[in-house]
């Protein structure tokens, strides 16, 4: 089970307060977490990753344990601490607009 | 006694307005999808309780909402907006080759006769069509392909396909509009299309009366007389009487014809409605007087409607999907402008209030007309 944190516009299109735990099959790496994520909540497709490319969208951000994740490639380990629901995996929108 | 429902499209949310055929008690419902952008909300003409919602934000993508009742319940159905085969390049703002990117949907038009058919006109500028209430979409790549995609350039709200009319009983005809290339026809359903701009003079393109290359900023028709087109260009306004093969100026004597919306009146096919805004680089009114123009006979002749509008310190823009009318006996024309007004009019834009004043800025504005 991992953590998730959702920004604000997507935490309000899947209807939920806060964090939230994924089950998470196999290595937890950026895309099983998105695929479990994107399974849970199919309208999460697109939002995160584009849906036709997979890859991170330009203003969206992975963060944990205090580090930016998001230049990682999509199949490497996530860092145990994340793997082990110790510590959840941030995706963030990135800050423009003011 | 019928009703009526204003669907409002901000930059932070949907907002529907409701009211009884008076049109003068207003309920407001909103925002829905607060924090995002909604281009645009059109619901079917054969199903007034079905509406489309394109929601989007630079950072999250595009989202298709659509509802069953009304507008009190949205499930989000299918986003994937896939070009059809190599999608090529168009011209950037310097001129260079760029590759077709999907932005978002600014337009979703749904079908006269099936509430499960819809046409969606997006960025980068191409149309597409859901023949399954939205569960999925198809490009209609006869339009990108026709011949002069490749020259298409965006305009400054990006290269977008932001009309689209379809014929009221010939469904093989259809006609886009897209900034900036200019306003095209197909006649087969949407497999083919050819470009329908002569007569349109624009002087920011290197050949002022090319086949393609306008920034066509809205077109409209009355259902009774869909032969004749009316459009707002970049600047001027213009008519045509058969069908886009040819464009004559009206623009008569309006104070400037630079605009983005037009629209026609729901029982007078010659009376149509247009907001002049000061130029291209100056996107409010003339001296600071929010003004509707109406023209009664089709263009050339125009006045003022300024009853009920801000005539001093006015300095919004009213975009280019964000006027519509209402088919009540007495027509009601609405429009929302960029510092977040709703106004009505129930009496064919002689007097205006507002519905609202302080919504986030209007991006799009339909009414339906319910029984």
């Amino acid at each position: 089970m991992i953590r998730i944190t959702l920004p604000a516009h997507l935490r309000a299109l899947v209807r939920i307060e806060g964090e939230m735990t994924l089950d998470v099959e196999g290595c937890v790496t950026q895309r099983s977490v998105l695929d479990a994520l994107e399974n849970r909540y199919p309208v999460l497709r697109g939002t995160i990753r584009d849906c036709l490319t997979q890859r991170r969208r330009p203003y969206v951000r992975f963060f944990a344990c205090e580090k930016d994740l998001s230049h990682e490639l999509p199949d490497s380990p996530l860092p145990p601490a994340v793997a082990a629901g110790l510590e959840p995996l941030l995706i963030v929108g990135a800050m423009a607009g003011g | 006694m019928s009703n009526v429902r204003v669907l409002v499209g901000t930059k932070k949310g949907a907002f529907i307005l409701s009211a009884d055929g008076k049109r003068e008690k207003w309920d407001v419902s909103g925002p829905h999808f607060g924090g995002w952008e909604i281009y645009h909300v059109k619901g079917s003409p054969v199903d007034p309780n079905r509406l489309y919602a394109s929601q989007s934000t630079g950072w999250h993508g595009q989202v298709i909402q659509r509802s069953d009742d009304g507008g009190k319940t949205w499930q989000p159905v299918d986003n994937k907006f896939a070009y059809d085969g190599v999608a090529g390049t168009h011209q950037w703002y310097d001129g260079t080759p760029h590759p077709w990117e999907f932005a978002r949907v600014w337009h979703l038009e749904p079908s006269l006769t099936d509430p499960d058919t819809v046409y969606a006109g997006v960025e980068d500028a191409a149309l597409f069509r859901t023949t399954d209430g939205g569960r999925t979409w198809h490009e209609l790549p006869g339009l990108r392909g026709h011949g002069s995609g490749a020259s298409w350039q965006p305009g400054a709200g990006g290269m977008c396909l932001h009309t689209i009319l379809l014929h009221p009983t010939d469904a093989e005809r259809i006609f886009v509009a897209i900034s900036a290339a200019g306003a095209f026809r197909s006649d087969d359903g949407g497999d083919t299309w050819r470009p329908i701009n002569r007569g349109l003079k624009s002087e920011s393109i290197p050949d002022p009366s090319a086949e393609v290359g306008h920034c066509v900023h809205r077109i409209a028709l009355h259902p009774s007389r869909p032969e004749v087109l009316f459009m707002q260009k970049h600047w001027d306004v213009m008519r045509s009487d058969d069908a886009g093969e040819t464009w004559q100026e009206v623009s008569g004597n309006l104070p400037t014809d630079f605009g983005f919306p037009i629209d026609v009146h729901a029982h007078e096919p010659d009376t149509i409605y247009v907001v002049p805004i000061k130029s291209d680089s100056e996107h409010y009114p003339l001296e600071g007087k929010l003004r509707v123009y109406r023209s009664r006979t089709g263009g050339h002749e125009w006045e003022a409607l300024t009853n009920g509008l801000p005539q001093r310190d006015c300095y919004v823009n009213v975009l280019r999907d964000a006027m519509a009318v209402d088919g009540l006996d007495s027509c009601g024309v609405y429009f929302g402008t960029t510092g977040g007004g709703v106004y009505a009019s129930a009496d064919a834009g002689d007097n205006w209030t507002p519905i609202v004043r302080d919504l986030p800025a209007v991006l799009s504005v339909e009414v339906q007309t319910l029984p």
